[in-house]
């Protein structure tokens, strides 16, 4: 059915009734029964995501820190270790690399990378270390679940040390959970609260099965990645490949948060000087104000121009309205702005909105892309 | 592997399109295998009556959460009825797609069109190839 790279959680997927697709070169589930029982899961109770095919490389050696501000859009050095930054791999020309979140460990760093981009960043972060730093790819031997949704802490409760419940946003331990060794971090990609938890391939579905059953009280189900994709949607998350490619300058891309403008990584002064210039676009959300659907790659009309194109669009189960993330000149990035999408040569009209387009009590930050 | 209705009096395309022949007029939607495929149908975009098609030309499509895809006029005339219940109902294509999820009749114009249409063996075989 799908050709694609198994995770260590293949055979508990087939057992679940999963709707297998291959994404990034894995066999990985679309679906269990329904993205939009799946999706309101996460908005309302809790899911669970196998998102064992993201990539996880580690810098270590006393050069490692050293290493990680001269890569990423953000200092970790300044982070003490327990603390997980969101940032950007930049190339000298600005654009992004990939998206990461770096995990500030004793004596090192691990960045949780997109799995398309593993190697590349691999090759990427090869070629710019320092000395003193030394690159591993564990992502091999690595599985990675997200638990996301406002009952994930009871579901882990259940099944984890009170500690790892107890993590604040945007930060991460080791503990045990269903009785095995994990590293757990409180950030997902939904936009909702929960965690995400890294443990050997061998512990995976141990870990798996124990948090749904313990999370059938409250309902933790299992979910794909056709839930994943309308949750991170409705949170206006990027995704690598839509909203953020090699050419793409983070600020372009609304992230200027997430890049120091006093730190000197690759790329900062191309940011900068690309800033001043003047940027010829900017990411923004829209609601289509008609019946529709706005999908990647439709172009954005205004004044009878195509002035820009969708990265990113769909169905909001939450809202009930079609969404979207578009690239368009930055004078019509402004909420309220009218524009029109060309869905099958028809102009369906649409209005620039905040993001994320549904706020969650923990909303609008990620952790793992 | 999941089931598919394939029901025996109906002809199919390879696009995963049925038509039931009802003199000159045929009724047209999508296959059980298509709706599972897509999942949930959100919104799905009709042909205006009077278009007239020939066989092959995208007609319309259907929005899922997850996916669009393109529908395609499995034989030539003209459309003479769309379903309209879809606009404001288009789950219909999951919950009764050889029922009350049919998309359009079509008036063919062509005698020949019947003949280019797989049998319900030869669609079963096509859906078979692409579930294993």
């Amino acid at each position: 059915m799908s050709g694609g790279r198994r995770t260590p959680l293949y055979a508990a997927h087939l057992r679940r009734g999963a709707r297998m697709v291959e994404f990034a070169g894995f066999s990985l589930p679309v679906q269990y029964t329904s993205i939009l029982e799946e999706h309101a899961a996460v908005r309302e109770t809790a899911g669970l995501f196998d998102v064992s095919h993201m990539g996880q490389l580690e810098l270590s050696g006393p050069g490692a820190l050293a290493a990680g501000d001269r890569l990423l859009s953000r200092r970790i050095s300044t982070a003490v270790p327990g603390q997980v930054r969101y940032a950007l791999l930049c190339n000298a020309r600005g654009g992004v690399v990939d998206d990461v979140t770096a995990y500030r460990r004793e004596g090192g760093l691990m960045l949780c990378v997109n799995a398309a981009n593993i190697r590349k960043d691999f090759e990427w972060l090869r070629n710019h270390l320092e000395p003193g730093a030394e690159l591993r790819d564990a992502s091999d031997d690595t599985a990675l679940l997200a638990l996301q949704g406002p009952a994930s802490a009871a579901v882990l409760g259940a099944v984890a040390d009170a500690a790892l419940v107890a993590l604040r946003r945007f930060t991460f331990a080791r503990g045990q959970v269903a009785g095995r060794g994990a590293m757990v971090s409180r950030t997902g990609y939904t936009g909702a609260d929960g965690f995400e938890i890294y443990c050997g391939a061998a512990d995976a579905e141990a870990i798996f099965e124990a948090l749904l059953d313990k999370g059938a009280a409250s309902a933790c189900r299992p979910c794909g990645l056709g839930a994943r994709d309308t949750l991170r949607l409705e949170a206006a998350l990027p995704l690598y490949g839509h909203e953020l490619d090699d050419t793409t300058s983070p600020l372009e891309a609304g992230l200027g948060r997430f890049v120091e403008s006093d730190s000197d990584f690759i790329g900062a002064a191309a940011i900068r000087e690309r800033a001043r210039a003047g940027h010829s676009r900017a990411l923004a959300g829209f609601v289509l104000e008609e019946r529709g659907v706005a999908r990647a790659g439709c172009a954005v009309a205004h004044g009878g121009r195509e002035v820009g194109v969708v990265t990113s669009g769909g169905p909001s189960p939450t809202l009930g309205k079609s969404i979207g993330l578009a690239y368009v000149p930055p004078p019509l990035a402004a909420v309220g702005s009218e524009v029109q999408i060309v869905i099958r040569s028809r102009a369906a009209p649409a209005r620039i909105v905040e993001t994320p387009f549904v706020r969650g009590p923990r909303a609008g930050r990620r952790g793992a892309a | 592997m999941a089931d598919y209705d394939i029901p025996d009096d109906l002809l199919y395309t390879h696009e995963d399109e049925w038509a039931r022949f009802e003199g000159q007029r045929i009724v047209i939607g999508i296959t059980d295998y298509a709706q599972q495929q897509l999942g949930e149908i959100v919104h799905v975009e009709l042909p205006a009556v009077g278009t007239r098609l020939e066989r092959g030309d995208e007609f319309g499509s259907i929005d899922s959460v997850k996916a669009v895809a393109e529908l395609y006029a499995p034989i030539s005339g003209e459309v003479v009825e769309a379903n309209e219940a879809l606009v404001e109902n288009p789950e219909l294509l999951n919950e009764d797609c050889y029922g009350d999820g049919w998309i359009a009749v079509i008036v063919s114009d062509r005698d020949d069109d019947e003949a280019m249409l797989l049998r319900p063996m030869a669609y079963r075989k096509h859906v078979a190839e692409r579930s294993d």
